[in-house]
């Protein structure tokens, strides 16, 4: 049992965020294993430094400071492994969404077939696709050639074919990309991923590598009608950590001490909601990340990953969504009124100062408010991307730092609440101190950790949620609640349409929840069992009831509008004490 | 202690700038040699059209016949449109000819492409100074002393010109009715702007370049297509020019002035500047200090935005915002003297 607990070993794992460096450690506490404590301090990827190891070494410092444990020599080196006298850690990981956003091009065959895959692999990917050519490109070469030259690209993904499938097509796609390496000077090549068609892989790998590094991974179109993407995700991740160490000043000096590659932390996150996934089948696992250049949101269901990386965020990333939202689909969601203007200049100065954080009760609504529309673009992009995606999400599991910490947990299961507007029986839980990609990284070379300190409470849960679909009108008796308490006692709730309700249930109390339909309404819209009873676990918000319909109209009066968030907020802020 | 970047506001310090191009090509200036910030410094060749000739076919040969000692021409040639590639031998012979104007980039599997001439990328020096650096093929670097002052937001312009103070206040509006034809080739300074009318009429004047402490966000769509530069001190929306630029800036009223309206890249450090050029010597400032009580500071948040403050204090762990969140602060006396408490994460050091 190579990673048996008695082979128990500390971990730490840097986080490097795009505005945040942090430092996490796990360790044995009464003989499991749990999450001790991080270290925050500021990325210092920028001018003047240039070099991430300044943000590392800080970091590392804070930990040290809060948790009064050595982890930096004399030589002010990372003690590793851990010492005798207690110093230093054994295992060290690194995971990351820092750098500027790569330029993708895809290469394909068919728009139905290997470019919607590549959609949906580059979609993983720290960066936007800048350039796509396919078969029904009815372009000249030449003239794709000069588009892909012009779109500057960091990463080429090349797919085509299925697996012992067509040829010639793929063939005259690979000469494409062969003067596209031919015309780029040496330093300006792309990295090169293909996926497609195996039986080509060797010598498409022979024919560019003369060019650029050009990886091969499997087929994401093994046939025609089969589309796997998992396998490749591993080759992306580290084609994405080649192309990371390049941009970010100081990160190789840490890979050979890592205990596992370097990884995106999307990946992280992808390892851990797969894992997830097999515990919460047949649902689908959803993590939901708002950071400050990217918002990701990684699904798992039957361990089947859709990992999808939007450039919307709340700091460098406010530029991308205001170029693709209108100031008043952010501004609909203020509990108070502040004017147009004032929103659209907020968030231009804040694309400015990204890391500045909010001062006023004013520009804290106002991040919020950008936070939910943040969440429902990377919705509906993720959505376009996976058509058939199964939204019966359970649990959801939020991340970034305007939820967990620019946030009281009742302002952040509204955010997620009206940002996804799940619908059915759910669980939302925060991931506060954002371990879970770092527990995705430390699963690859030890799979009791990221088990034991799940289990052990790292995760806050908000509340279980029942978000019931029904036309009723506003205000009419739809659902009645009744909760069984552990210690006998019982209440009955009537629950109206249009309301958001939150019912007593404090973290780690269990209740019988009976759901009776009051009026036609659908439990559970996205299919599976049809549960009128069910056992739910509290949360700081307790059990909610989101019947306030879906997709959600706000109204159309301002006034209204606000009052109306503010009840919401109060609905779940102001819970009566629990039975 | 922590160590922070820091934005310069200075009456007189040494200024000296790398300028690079973004690919490689060839450095026009030499060390010693003085420049002006509009002189062209560098060029580069910008990749033309490509065209790919497909010689095999061209000269109707199959594909198991070997094309080579057919193509007269090597990778790097330069041919003019008519010029023979390719051509088969015998009485029917064929001939494959340049289309355009263009450079061979590569040879193979019977194809030839071609790259047509494409546009020159032009650097210019962007502050005026003498060279005293040259990377050969990719940048020079230019010193210089005199005033700096660095903003936060560019319309990628640069230009010259003399100063003018159009804000007898450092917060107020920059209407169309301030500007006069004889403004035409001076640089003009004013508190905000709210009016896509005066942005107009400055380039229609045309003024050489506008200083300004805010705009609000709704005219960046017009400022970042307008042809004079534009430079922001403080950001969007209706935010006067901190007083310590205010001040200095009106001190030198009537100077000639650069304006140097680049955008501001976190990654490279290149940010929007005002120079000034002063016959004297001085030192160069740092660009990282540590953070520490008596530094002058701008606050760049809500409800705040491009206050002068000193620093007073910085406590221990997390301090409470109105907004009730906890983050790591510090306590700065305002110009009025009044104190509060802002977060570090919301704190431009002025050196």
């Amino acid at each position: 049992m190579a990673n048996s607990i008695v082979d128990a070993q500390s971990v730490l794992v840097i986080d490097l965020g795009s505005v945040n460096t942090r430092a996490l450690l796990f360790d044995i506490v009464e003989g499991e294993y749990h999450f001790i404590a991080v270290g925050n301090s500021t990325t210092t990827l920028e001018a003047p430094f240039r070099d991430v190891r300044e943000g590392i070494h800080l970091a590392i410092l804070k930990l040290q400071e809060i948790t009064g444990r050595i982890f930096v020599g004399e030589d002010t080196q990372l003690i590793l492994p851990a010492q005798p006298n207690g110093s230093g850690v054994d295992r060290l990981a690194l995971v990351f969404t820092a750098g500027p956003e790569l330029h993708i091009v895809a290469v394909g065959l068919l728009n139905e077939v290997s470019m919607e895959s590549l959609q949906r692999l580059a979609g993983a990917a720290y960066g936007r696709v800048v350039e796509s050519v396919g078969l029904n490109d009815r372009r000249r070469m030449e003239t794709q050639l000069d588009a892909i030259v012009r779109s500057g690209p960091d990463l080429l993904l090349l797919a085509g074919g299925t697996d012992g499938g067509a040829s010639r097509s793929v063939v005259r796609q690979v000469e494409l990309v062969n003067l596209v390496c031919r015309i780029l000077p040496n330093d300006r090549r792309p990295e090169i991923l293909y996926v497609g068609n195996q039986v080509l892989a060797a010598k498409i790998k022979e024919i560019l590598d003369k060019f650029a590094s050009t990886s091969i991974a499997p087929n994401i179109r093994p046939s025609i009608d089969v589309e796997d993407i998992n396998p490749a995700m591993g080759a992306l991740s580290q084609v994405l950590t080649r192309l990371r160490t390049r941009k970010l000043g100081g990160m190789d000096t840490y890979l050979s001490s890592l205990s596992t590659p370097a990884l995106p932390a999307t990946a992280g996150m992808g390892h851990i909601i797969r894992f997830l996934s097999g515990i919460y089948d047949p649902k689908t696992v959803l993590a939901v990340d708002v950071g400050a250049s990217w918002t990701t949101l990684v699904t798992a269901q039957h361990g089947a990953l859709s990992t999808n990386v939007f450039p919307y965020g709340m700091g460098s990333g406010i530029t991308n969504l205001l170029q693709q939202t209108r100031i008043e689909e952010i501004a609909q969601w203020l509990p108070i009124h502040i004017p147009t203007s004032v929103v659209r200049d907020y968030l231009w100065q804040k694309a400015l100062y990204p890391a500045s954080i909010p001062m006023s009760i004013e520009a804290l609504a106002i991040e919020q408010a950008l936070a939910r529309q943040n969440i429902r673009a990377a919705l509906q992009g993720t959505l376009a991307r996976w058509p058939n995606l199964n939204m019966a999400f359970e649990p959801i599991l939020a991340s970034g730092g305007i939820l967990t910490s620019g946030s009281t947990p009742a302002q952040a299961l509204l955010i997620l609440l009206d940002g996804l507007q799940p619908a059915g029986i759910t669980l939302a839980a925060l991931d506060q101190n954002g371990v879970l990609p770092a527990l995705g990284a430390i699963s690859t070379f030890n799979s009791i950790l990221p088990v034991q300190v799940i289990e052990s409470g790292a995760l806050l849960n908000l509340a279980t949620v029942i978000a019931p679909i029904s036309n009723e009108k506003y205000g009419t008796p739809v659902l009645s609640v009744q909760m069984e308490y552990e210690n006998g006692s019982n209440s009955t709730h009537q629950i109206t349409q249009g309301s958001l309700t939150a019912l007593p249930l404090s973290p780690g109390q269990k209740a019988r929840v009976h759901l009776k339909p009051l009026r036609r309404l659908e439990l559970n819209p996205y299919g599976g069992q049809r549960m009128t009873s069910f056992n739910a676990t509290g949360g700081v918000c307790g059990l909610v009831i989101d019947c306030r319909g879906r997709p959600l109209q706000l109204p159309k009066d301002e006034a209204r509008r606000r009052d109306m968030i503010r009840k919401w907020l109060t609905a779940l802020g102001n819970l009566p004490p629990a039975q | 202690m922590q160590q922070a970047a820091v934005t310069h506001i200075l009456p007189v310090t040494l200024i000296s700038r790398t300028r690079t191009l973004p690919t490689k090509g060839k450095v026009l200036v030499h060390p010693g040699q003085r420049v002006n910030a509009t002189d062209v410094i560098a060029e580069a060749r910008q990749p033309g059209q490509h065209l790919l000739v497909d010689v095999r076919r061209g000269l109707g040969m199959s594909i198991k016949q070997d094309i080579m000692p057919l193509i007269e021409r090597r990778v790097g040639d330069k041919l003019q449109k008519g010029d023979i590639i390719a051509q088969s031998k015998g009485l029917f012979a064929h001939i494959v000819s340049a289309p355009i104007d263009a450079e061979i980039i590569s040879i193979f599997n019977g194809k030839v492409l071609l790259e047509a001439p494409g546009g020159t990328i032009h650097l210019k020096a962007g502050i005026s100074g003498t060279v005293t650096d040259v990377l050969p093929e990719y940048s020079a670097t230019i010193e210089t002393n005199g005033m700096l002052i660095q903003g936060v937001w560019g319309n990628r312009g640069i230009d010259q010109g003399m100063l003018l103070n159009l804000a007898s206040n450092p917060g107020d509006e920059l209407t169309a009715a301030r500007l006069e034809v004889s403004m035409r080739g001076a640089v003009a300074m004013c508190g905000h702007c709210g009016q896509a009318e005066a942005l107009q009429v400055a380039a229609d004047l045309p003024l050489r370049g506008l200083v300004l402490g805010s705009m609000t966000a709704n005219l960046l769509s017009l400022a970042s297509k307008l042809p004079i530069p534009i430079l922001l001190l403080e950001g969007f929306g209706q935010i006067p020019i901190n007083s310590t630029a205010y001040k200095l800036l009106s001190s030198n009223e009537k100077r000639d002035l650069t304006i140097l309206a680049q955008p501001w890249n976190r990654m490279t450090g290149e940010r929007p500047e005002l120079i000034i050029n002063l016959p004297t010597d001085a030192s160069q400032a740092p660009e990282l200090v540590q953070i520490m009580p008596g530094m002058i500071v701008r606050i760049n948040s809500l409800p705040h935005f491009g206050k002068i403050a000193t620093l007073v204090k910085i406590p221990s762990g997390l301090s409470a915002l109105p907004n009730r969140l906890r983050v790591p602060c510090a306590i700065v006396r305002l110009e009025d003297n009044e104190q509060i408490v802002v977060p570090l994460a919301n704190l431009d050091i002025l050196k």
